[in-house]
Order: structure tokens, then sequence, then C-alpha cells
């Protein structure tokens, strides 16, 4: 298997074995991050330049250190208080940094389809970090390389993503890699909080959260989105938290060893209870480790793809 | 020339010869304490295994061996039309202040040393690395030599050495090939 793009917009167009082969080269970086000197000269010379038009903290360091690991210089543009607030526009400032020789944009944006809007307009790798509601490709991946650790083989794994599945652009790339990788995947949300049309997605659908937990091998909860509108269709916190909230008590019907994963930022005491988050069936630290090996590999097998291109 | 393909070492040939390796090892490594055997994947991680149990024989001790993918550590990226296979590192034991004999193949143009050189510097540091190849072809295109060379080939730049092993190709043996 070759790896051949030079832009990672989303999981929905991979094929299972370029998933496969993203996940594989992980391991390689993973032991790297795991050892006393946590660098590899491996893109020495290159510059990565994270554009995030929305607020991010674990995921933009997660790109920066994993840019940082492989010898790459990395741009972090604080968005805020740049020069698209003078009416630039999104592909403008992507040509103009471009235009100082940077490799690759790691881009982050409210609008779902700019990274792939991007990726056409540059010659520069874009990597997508987030679109919308569309897609966290990395995320995906993170989320499919812990569960494989944990678990083994993703095939025939039975998989829950439980809340906000509407808003959750986390949600499709989960739903995109793990059906595609073979995993049996079920979403659960209040009505409201699921999208229409999610019954093409190939997934199981239950509003009953006992139901997505029993005989799950893991459960994969979302962040409740407070700072969007969209939280406001349900009523009250408290009233999520009594009908979604994963707690100890309702993992005591689930199998002993599943596995529970977070994307964060996670709102303790509403999604789940901190027993769950800090207990031992919590991957959620785990996560945000693998991460950044995850990032590493996507890095690397864009950056070569791109050098082979040229 | 008729003949595109030269054997240039057999199953026996390449039998010998690194038993040979293993005894010049033996004789000046034999009393390091920490003496370890690191190959550089693929066939160089071969090499390696069978030399440490070579070694672990006639030195009568267990000697620890470790094997460097060093896919991260090349130069040559952006020269690349396909993208190099991705090996994993097992090297499970500590290399601070150890002697380390790296053991590869075929030695030509030193770039492959260099990058495992660099690797195996980033795991630690070892008080002293020497290098054990099973070919020397020439070529050197940096300050690199082996300590241990099992047979020198003089070779033209246009000719390829291909080593096939047991453990991953069926066969022992070391074949020249005119392209």
């Amino acid at each position: 298997m070759n790896w051949n793009r030079k832009d990672l917009i989303g999981l929905e167009y991979l094929s299972a074995a370029e998933i496969e082969h993203i996940l594989a080269a992980t391991d390689s970086f993973k032991q790297v991050t795991t050892r006393s000197i946590k660098k590899v000269p491996t893109l020495r010379g290159k510059t990565v330049a994270n554009l995030f038009f929305e607020p991010s903290t674990r995921t933009s360091a997660s790109f920066e250190l994993a840019a940082k690991r492989l010898s790459c210089d990395v741009l972090t543009l604080n968005i805020a208080t740049s020069s698209v607030k003078k009416g630039e526009t999104l592909v403008d400032t992507a040509r103009n940094i471009e235009a100082m020789e940077v490799d690759t944009l790691i881009v982050r944006h409210g609008a779902a389809g700019a990274p792939a809007m991007l990726s056409r307009a540059v010659k520069a790798c874009v990597i997508n970090a987030g679109d919308g509601w569309h897609e966290h490709p990395t995320q995906g991946l993170l989320d499919m390389y812990t569960l494989r650790s944990r678990l083994g083989d993703i095939k025939g794994l039975r998989v829950s993503i439980i809340g906000d599945i509407a808003h959750s652009r986390v949600a499709r790339s989960n739903i995109w890699g793990l059906t595609k990788l073979g995993a049996q995947v079920t979403v659960c949300a209040p009505p409201v909080l699921l999208p229409v049309g999610i019954e093409k997605f190939g997934v199981k659908i239950t509003t009953d959260l006992d139901e997505a937990i029993a005989g799950a091998d893991a459960i994969n909860v979302l962040r409740m989105q407070f700072e969007r509108d969209c939280a406001q269709a349900f009523p009250s916190r408290t009233e999520y938290f009594r009908k979604y909230g994963v707690t100890q008590e309702r993992l005591q019907k689930a199998k002993h060893d599943i596995v529970v994963m977070h994307p964060g930022p996670m709102n303790r005491g509403i999604e789940m209870s901190s027993e769950v988050a800090d207990g031992p069936n919590s991957v959620i630290l785990e996560q945000v480790t693998n991460g950044v090996a995850v990032r590493m590999a996507v890095i690397y097998l864009t950056a070569t793809a791109k050098e082979a291109s040229l | 020339m008729t003949d595109k393909k030269t054997v240039i070492m057999d199953s026996a040939a390449m039998g010998k010869t690194l038993s040979r390796l293993a005894h010049e090892i033996v004789e000046r490594r034999g009393d390091e304490p920490g003496l370890a055997i690191v190959g550089i994947k693929t066939r160089g991680a071969y090499i390696a295994a069978r030399l440490a149990d070579k070694v672990s024989e006639l030195a009568g001790k267990k000697i620890e061996r470790g094997y460097l993918g060093i896919t991260l550590y090349r130069d040559d990226l952006s020269q690349q039309s396909e993208q190099p296979l991705m090996h994993s590192t097992e090297v499970d034991f500590d290399v601070q202040g150890r002697t380390i004999i790296l053991a590869d193949d075929v030695l030509y143009t030193g770039r492959t040393v260099r990058c495992a050189l660099d690797a195996l510097i980033d795991l630690g540091r070892p008080a002293r690395i020497e290098l054990a190849v099973l070919v020397d072809r020439g070529h050197r295109e940096l300050p690199i030599r082996a300590d241990y060379a099992g047979k020198n080939i003089p070779t033209a730049k246009s000719e390829l050495v291909r080593v096939r092993m047991k453990e991953c190709d069926g066969a022992d043996e070391v074949v020249v090939e005119r392209k």
C-alpha cells in the first residue's frame, strides 16, 4: 500500500486500506513519543502552519507537538488578531502563508468544507483539524488507534457513540472510519440531537442509553457543545445527565472491560460522571497521548506524498 | 557478458562467513560486559540475530540483541518515488554505556549506517559502536568503514548486490546482478 494523498480532509474519502496504513504507521511514531528523546529528524527543514479559525487547546497543541517531534518548524497563527479580521478571504490568507514556503497547513474552521476548498487552492498539504459539523479525521483516527491498542482488530467490535450526534464532526469521522473497518456502530442521542438522514450511515440508532451500553465493547461519549446554540435544543443540563449521562451505575450493566472514550474537552457531570471519567474503563488520557502519534503519522504521510508527486 | 547474475556466496559460504565474523567479535569484544548486537531492518536484523546466537555460544553468555527501523532517519525522503516501508525499532534493553555491534547485510554508500547511528544514539549513549557487515561493496559517500567485514566485493555502481536470507527469502545467498 502506497499513500499518495497530499491532504487529509476526511475519513469518508479514504479506503479501509488507507486507514489501516495510517494506523500501522502510527505504531512507529508511538514508539518515538514514548522514549526519552521524543524526536526524529524525518521532516527537518519543513514548515507546518497551524491555522485555527476556532478555539482549540488540545488539538492545536497535539498538532504542534507532532510537527515538532518530526523536526518541523511550526508557526501557530492567532487568527482572532489576524488580517482575517481586516477582511482577507480564507484562500488569500492560506496563499499568503504558503508564499512563505510553508509545506503543510493544519486547518480548523467553523465552515464545513473549508479545508477541502483550501486543499484545491494551495500546493501545500492540508490537514483538516475539524471543519464545522463535517469531520475531524485525526480525532477519528486516534479513537480507532486507541480502540485497536486496547481491543485488537476493529472488525466486529461493537462501538456506541453517545451524545450530540447532530452537531458532532467527531461522530461523523468515527462513523466513517469505524464502519469502513468493519465495526458495528450504534449511535445514541435524544431525538433532537440525531441528525436527519443518520440511518443512511449504516449505523444502529437508539435513544436509550442503557441499550447503547449493553453489549458494547466500547462507548465514545461526545461533548455537549454548550458554547454553540444547538445545545439549547435540550431543556437542561441536569436533565441531560439524568437521561444520557454515563455513570458507574449504568456501567454496571455493561461488559466489565468496556472501553470508555471521550474526545474532550469534557463537561464533568453532564456527559459522564467524574467516577467514570477517572475510572478503570476510561482511556481518555490515552486517547490524548495517541493523538500526537497519529498526527505525526498524518503529517509524515501527507508530506512524503507531496514530495513524491513533485 | 551473457550471464547477468553471479552467485558470490552460497549458503555454506554465508554460514562460514558469519561464523568467522562472530569469532572476530568475540576475540575483540568478548570480555565486554554489556556487549550487544543491533541489526538494521530488514536483513541486517537477521544477520544480527544469527551473529548474536553464535557470539552467545562462543562467549558462553547471553548477548542482547535488537533491531532498528531507520525509515524516520533517512535523508532522502524527497528522492524516493515510493514511500519507504516503516519498520519499528525493537531494542528492549538500555544502550547506555554498552558496546554495540551494529550489523547490516551490505555496506555501500554508508548512508544507511549514518541513519542507523543517529537512530541508535537517540536511544541513549553507547560506550562504543562498531560495524559488522556481511558484504562490503565499496563506493562510500561518507567517512564510514566496517570493523568486521565478511567479504569485500569490488563492484561497479551499475551492479546490484542482493543478499537473500532464509528468514525472509527462503534461501541463503549473495548475488551480484548487472542491470
